[in-house]
């Protein structure tokens, strides 16, 4: 950080007119970005026949929440909400569970096959759902699991990029402190979730950040896997409300949009930088 | 270290590799197998042997479908990165402002794509958005944006740049971090410019995020779904019906299941052609950052 301050020294001292221009383009950058944001915002505030006669119009002539009633008479978005962060959470949680003993083995163990297992993973991790959509379509229909639970949260149980990610940060934990454990006496599930996870907390937390932010905003994946509502999810939902065809209620989409992404943003707000770390610090 | 019994480490593997078993590989080769039938889900599928991909290459869907979808990914990844670039070497800067920037740019990566999407929607509709106010304010001709299958593609490209150029950006305020200091300041005083400190200290330092960057990109954005479904539903005229919307469309639309599956394993081919290039990208960011 001290290269920074020294930057920071350096550019007000030696060249303050630059940093002006500096803060005018930033500004910039930040209004290309809040804008919409801002519109999504004051568009659910307005009523129908304002925004179609005053589409450029910033702010509503009289405020008023009637949309965000209609999105909760339209759908039943506590429950859509709950299926969703269900989802989400499970997912990320089965994906630590099963990626710490996937990364022990693969960072800290010696046996016939480790190369193999390890191409096994990168593999994975080069396959996405796209490629395999319609196949697991057929299997599940096949029996009966499509709209459950289970063909949300089992396809992405094992995560490849977690594996790896826990088998990255393994490599770096000294042997020594395996080795006392089982001089200890203390059984490998012991090792692995007692002694070696609260080591690897920032990563495991990073894991789990990215695949529960992904997974709550996911649309792909529950659009192909269920055709009614017993376990539609919140962005299914708020799709839906935009009936192609028949005059889109902007306002009522609008407010759905917010409802949407305010738990998301609220989550960002909070754990930004846990989430960062994990999204730049992938390989 | 020796694991404690010669079966631990495929006991501790197991699970994943149930899991990779039953919903990547297995799938794989039943796209394989499926592709080389016409299937509609309703009657028996009866065996047709190549002909959904002489049937893809034939009727030249398979070449537009592919030019489409590289047209977007090209123009996603090189906006996103020069905009990720621009923004990081803009905002790597102390400060609560330069935070709340940061902040603000990232979070549209965040944001459900439904959300995104629909709000685009709403800004570019080409006669009551608030873009085409600003367009008529000006004297500017009226621009179709969805409805018109010339700019259809450009503007889903462009609407995915907004909500991507966070991700660049903040990748390359990390690689911006492997950047030497010292060189730079030495470099400032012996009077270089700007542009040249850039280009002979910053740029070449950066090499590595870049081509990770790109990779990256590369991949996720051959993988748009969404953006299409809600947006344009592939359309106008089937101009923005990029390949996994194909593939969709075929399955669930169309019904051609044997069709949608030999698409699925042509554009599984194609991932993997990127795949190796991305894999090579990767290690060489490893090596610069030490594994």
């Amino acid at each position: 950080m001290a290269g920074t301050w020294c930057g920071a020294w350096r550019l007000s001292v030696r060249r303050p007119p630059s940093l002006v221009g500096v803060k005018v383009l930033a500004s910039f950058a930040a209004a290309v970005w809040l804008l919409p944001y801002g519109w999504m915002v004051t568009t659910s505030l307005k009523t129908l026949g304002e925004i179609a006669r005053h589409p450029a119009a910033p702010f509503p002539e009289h405020a008023q929440l009637s949309a965000y009633r209609e999105v909760f008479e339209l759908l039943p978005v506590a429950r859509y909400l709950a299926v969703s962060l269900a989802t989400a959470t499970t997912i990320g949680l089965l994906q630590i569970v099963l990626a710490l003993p996937a990364g022990y083995a693969l960072a800290k163990l010696r046996f016939v096959g480790r190369k193999t297992a390890f191409a096994l993973v990168v593999a994975c991790l080069l396959v996405p759902a796209q490629v395999t959509f319609v196949p697991v379509f057929l299997m599940l229909s096949k029996v009966s699991l499509t709209n459950t639970f289970a063909a949300l949260v089992l396809p992405f149980a094992a995560s490849a990029l977690g594996t790896f990610l826990v088998r990255q940060a393994l490599v770096a934990v000294p042997n020594e402190i395996i080795e006392a454990a089982r001089l200890d006496g203390a059984s490998e599930l012991t090792i692995i979730y007692r002694i070696l996870g609260p080591l690897l907390w920032p990563t495991l937390v990073s894991i789990f950040l990215v695949s529960f932010v992904f997974h709550y905003a996911d649309y792909f994946w529950p659009l192909v896997m269920t055709t009614d509502e017993t376990v539609r999810t919140l962005p299914l939902g708020i799709a839906l409300l935009k009936e192609p065809g028949s005059g889109v209620r902007w306002h009522v989409v609008m407010a759905g949009n917010v409802v949407l992404s305010a738990p998301v943003l609220v989550l960002f707000a909070v754990a930004q930088k846990h989430l960062l770390r994990g999204v730049a610090g992938r390989s | 270290m020796k694991p404690r019994s010669a079966s631990h480490p495929w006991l501790m593997l197991g699970p994943s590799v149930v899991v990779w078993t039953l919903f990547v590989f297995v799938p794989l080769g039943l796209a394989a197998y499926e592709s080389l039938f016409a299937w509609d889900m309703l009657t028996p599928p009866t065996f047709v042997g190549a002909s959904n991909y002489v049937a893809l290459g034939d009727d030249g869907d398979l070449t537009r479908i592919l030019g489409r979808t590289l047209g977007y990914s090209a123009l996603v990844v090189s906006g996103s990165m020069a905009l990720g670039l621009g923004l990081a070497l803009l905002l790597d800067r102390p400060g609560r402002f330069f935070a709340f920037v940061r902040t603000c740019i990232f979070s549209a990566y965040v944001v459900s794509w439904v959300a995104v999407a629909l709000l685009w929607m709403l800004l570019l509709d080409a006669d009551r958005g608030v873009v085409a106010a600003g367009l008529r304010a000006l004297h500017l001709p009226r621009i179709g944006f969805l409805s018109d299958p010339r700019t259809a593609l450009l503007t889903l490209a462009g609407v995915t740049i907004w909500k991507v150029t966070g991700y660049a950006m903040v990748v390359f305020l990390a690689g911006l971090r492997s950047v030497p200091r010292a060189l730079h300041e030495a470099a400032s005083l012996d009077g270089a410019r700007a542009l040249a400190r850039f280009r002979w200290i910053t740029w070449p330092s950066l090499k590595p995020t870049a081509a990770f960057v790109a990779t990256t990109s590369l991949v996720v954005s051959f993988q748009a779904f969404d953006v299409v479904r809600i947006m344009t539903g592939g359309g106008p005229a089937r101009a923005t019906t990029l390949f996994v919307y194909a593939i969709y469309e075929e399955a669930f639309m169309n019904l051609r299941v044997g069709r949608a599956s030999a698409l699925s394993v042509v554009y599984f081919l194609a991932l993997s052609l990127l795949a190796i290039v991305q894999l090579r990208a990767w290690r060489a960011r490893g090596v610069e950052r030490g594994g």
